[in-house]
């Protein structure tokens, strides 16, 4: 059995609470031991002086867009993104063509990533048919062949007797839904935040409460019907003040937030000219609203950071603001705008920033890995804290060039990556 | 600004990014082609030899026209593409169409577009001048320049007037425009309308924000009325426009609130007995009819700027 032992890392593994200079040794494709000087024979050595080593990262939402829509991203494409980001394993949404709504779907995900994938790719199936809203899709079916969440994300399940049903249904599979929370009357035409960036450009806006309402609705559901309901991309303060007291009555709610709704607001669409990059979709909110969710993140209120990968062609956004689709290609800058804007200037600490993109997933969404224990995944994630780099999508794994991160210089960089006990990722670039 | 008294930029995207000082050239420069549209013969020799390209994804009718009056009169070449025409409802992208009428080498394209920032992606790519006739409900430079040359005729000058803008503010890039420019020149402006078709973060513009129309008109040297448009009762921003009329309709009474002399305007077209009544829209204090040819002189202005000389 191959051994690697990864040695004289400063190990960051809130889970375990593990945290100083520590060797990691990897025996076949799960952790062996952790402890202080190790020594094996004939194991091959990683150096990791100087770096941090902490399990690899897990991401809630990825947007990989195969199948159908492969002139965007595809499986291979987007898990080598993944892995250049420090992730090891990805939740991959099922708005493809055709949406992942069936068995056959989930497996065609499973197997092609099998195949072509370089990270664990988790398959999520939609909650209905079509990720229309209206009849279920095959939930218990597609949980069998592998679903680990369900998700009509990109819509919300506008109707509410339809997420009614799929509370109830879903409660009895353990597996939580996944939610796009938007009242889509309230969201209309609109491509910004509704406040002072729509009123300066003339941009249509979504109000906050598109998002907020819809969440309130579903806390009432929720507490009625049961199931786990699982806030995508929490971006308002309001979000935050019903997901914390919902969580503190005991019920079944956790939620994410992105990377850009952590580090970024509104006024970048003006400060860029209307860079269509920075249109997302919740969109970027005020620094009142990015404070309540770092606050949040700080404080566990917020239970993972996931991406929202979202890759796009240079077609779909080199455009008018008004016709760009919406979305960021996040996954290869996630860590190191995280370190950069909330770690180096003490809004997060490192640890609870590992922790969200680690143990706050797995146990979310009930998956492996996200601690260094003795027998876990031999998923790890080598980072350097004091590595500055400037973003050049060129230079990206994932054909989503779409970031408004362009020659932003960051400091913080993924270096290492391994799935399984295997490198994929090395000195910062890919090996596979 | 060179001694010559030109523009040292390449476009006009909105009243937002220009100094007081650049507005004050192109209204210095707009009141001397107002003489030229007095003559017989308007026609002047200045840009010939120049092609300018509109280029308009929304109907338009009195701002297309009065481009086309502005080229004519400087003597520059003008080629024509309109959402009637074939590329733009094949589905042409923006970016397509516009390199392939680039080649042909326009030195200005004058644009009207439904997407805020659309002028602004094109002068991105394109080494052309591109001034923005109106990007959805974001601005309306050159209606704001015609309008502030109106007022400058009447009133002499910015500092310390008040301007009262009646309407859909929501949806108007006349009125951010207009906001914009009048920030800049001294004046004071009050927006008033419906709370529907309020913008929120109204602070950001340094104006009074009301409701209430008497409040808003009562005293002003200006009242400026914007059209409103039914498609906006059907979105439900306000029930009737009997009961727009009501609320906000500009007649005798309420534009007798204003100060004795004060200006009428409105960007046109009107909807008579909605937003504003014919007897007022016709009466003394109207000088509506005297904002057309102000367009084509700011239009004319601005083609000199960015154009003339070199």
């Amino acid at each position: 059995m191959d051994r690697i032992l990864i040695k004289d890392g400063q190990v960051i593994d809130p889970a375990s609470d593990r945290s100083g200079i520590m060797d990691v040794l990897l025996e076949g494709d799960t952790v062996a031991a952790i402890g202080e000087s190790l020594s094996v024979e004939g194991a091959k050595i990683i150096d990791a002086d100087g770096c941090a080593v902490a399990p690899g990262f897990i991401d809630l939402h990825v947007h990989l867009r195969e199948p159908g829509q492969e002139y965007k991203e595809d499986i291979a494409s987007g898990t080598r993104a993944a892995a250049r980001g420090g992730f090891t394993s990805v939740v991959a949404m099922p708005n493809t063509d055709p949406v992942i709504d069936d068995e056959t779907g989930v497996r065609f995900v499973n197997d092609t990533a099998q195949r072509d994938g370089v990270v664990v790719v988790y398959p999520a199936g939609a909650i209905t048919k079509g990720q229309k809203g209206e009849e279920l899709a095959e939930m218990a079916i597609m949980a069998e062949a592998g679903a680990c969440v369900f998700s009509d994300d990109g819509l919300p399940v506008a109707r509410a007797s339809v997420m009614q049903n799929a509370l109830q249904y879903s409660s009895m599979l353990g597996i939580p839904l996944s939610v796009h929370e938007e009242i889509p009357s309230l969201k209309g035409e609109g491509v910004v935040n509704r406040g002072r960036v729509s009123t300066a450009t003339g941009l249509p806006g979504i109000s906050s409460a598109a998002e907020s309402a819809m969440i309130a609705r579903d806390i009432e559901l929720l507490r009625l019907f049961g199931g786990h309901l699982h806030i995508a991309h929490v971006s308002t303060s309001r979000s935050v003040v019903l997901i914390e007291q919902a969580k503190s009555e005991g019920l079944n709610i956790s939620c994410e937030v992105t990377p850009h709704h952590l580090t970024l607001t509104e006024d970048l669409v003006r400060e860029t000219q209307f860079d269509t990059c920075t249109k997302v979709n919740p969109p970027l909110r005020t620094e009142d609203d990015r404070m309540a969710l770092v606050k949040a993140l700080r404080e566990g209120t917020i239970d993972a950071v996931a991406t929202d990968h979202a890759p796009h062609s240079v077609d779909d956004k080199d455009k008018e603001y008004m016709f760009a689709d919406f979305g960021i290609s996040g996954l290869e800058t996630a860590f190191a705008l995280l370190h950069d804007r909330l770690v180096l200037t003490g809004e997060v600490t490192l640890e609870r920033l590992v922790e969200s993109l680690t143990i706050g997933p797995a146990d979310t969404f009930n998956l492996p890995g996200g601690t260094l224990s003795e027998g876990q995944p031999a998923d790890i994630c080598i980072f350097k804290t004091d590595e500055e780099w400037a973003v050049n999508p060129d230079r990206f794994a994932s054909r989503g060039h779409n970031t408004p991160l362009v020659g932003w210089s960051l400091t913080g960089r993924v270096m290492t990556v391994l799935v399984g006990g295997k490198v994929i990722l090395k000195d910062g670039e890919l090996t596979c | 600004m060179t001694e010559a008294g030109q523009l040292q930029r390449k476009d006009i995207l909105g009243l937002e990014e220009l100094s007081r000082q650049e507005i004050e050239l192109i209204l210095q420069t707009a009141q001397s082609m107002t003489e030229v549209l007095q003559r017989t013969i308007k026609q002047v020799p200045t840009l010939r030899g120049r092609t300018v390209l509109n280029l308009f994804y929304e109907p338009s009718t009195r701002t297309k026209g009065s481009f086309d009056l502005a080229c004519k009169y400087m003597s520059c070449g003008t080629i024509s593409v309109s959402k009637a025409s074939s590329s733009l409802v094949k589905g042409e992208s923006l970016r397509d169409t516009v390199r392939n009428i680039e080649v042909m080498g326009p030195e200005a394209i004058i644009m009207r577009h439904p997407s805020p920032g659309a002028p602004h992606y094109l002068a991105r790519m394109v080494s052309s001048s591109v001034i923005n006739a109106g990007d959805g409900a974001h601005e309306h430079p050159t209606q704001g320049l015609l309008d502030l040359l109106t007022i400058q005729q009447h009133k002499g000058g910015f500092e310390g007037l008040e301007v009262a803008i009646i309407g859909d503010i929501l949806h108007s890039r006349v009125a951010r425009s207009d906001i914009w420019g009048l920030n800049k020149l001294g004046a004071r402006v009050t927006v008033c309308g419906p709370a529907s078709l309020l913008p929120p973060v109204m602070d950001q513009f340094d104006c009074r924000v009301t409701t209430d129309v008497e409040e808003a008109v009562r005293g002003v040297d200006v009242i400026y009325v914007l059209r409103v448009q039914s498609e906006r009762q059907q979105q439900s921003f306000f029930p009737s426009l009997r009961e727009y009329h009501r609320l906000y309709g500009i007649d005798v009474r309420r534009l007798a609130l204003a100060d004795s002399d004060a200006l009428l305007m409105h960007p046109g077209p009107m909807n008579r007995g909605i937003e504003i009544t014919t007897d007022v829209a016709d009466g003394p204090q109207s000088v509506i009819l005297q904002q057309v040819p102000n367009g084509v002189a700011v239009r004319m202005a601005l083609l000199y700027l960015l154009l003339g000389g070199g």
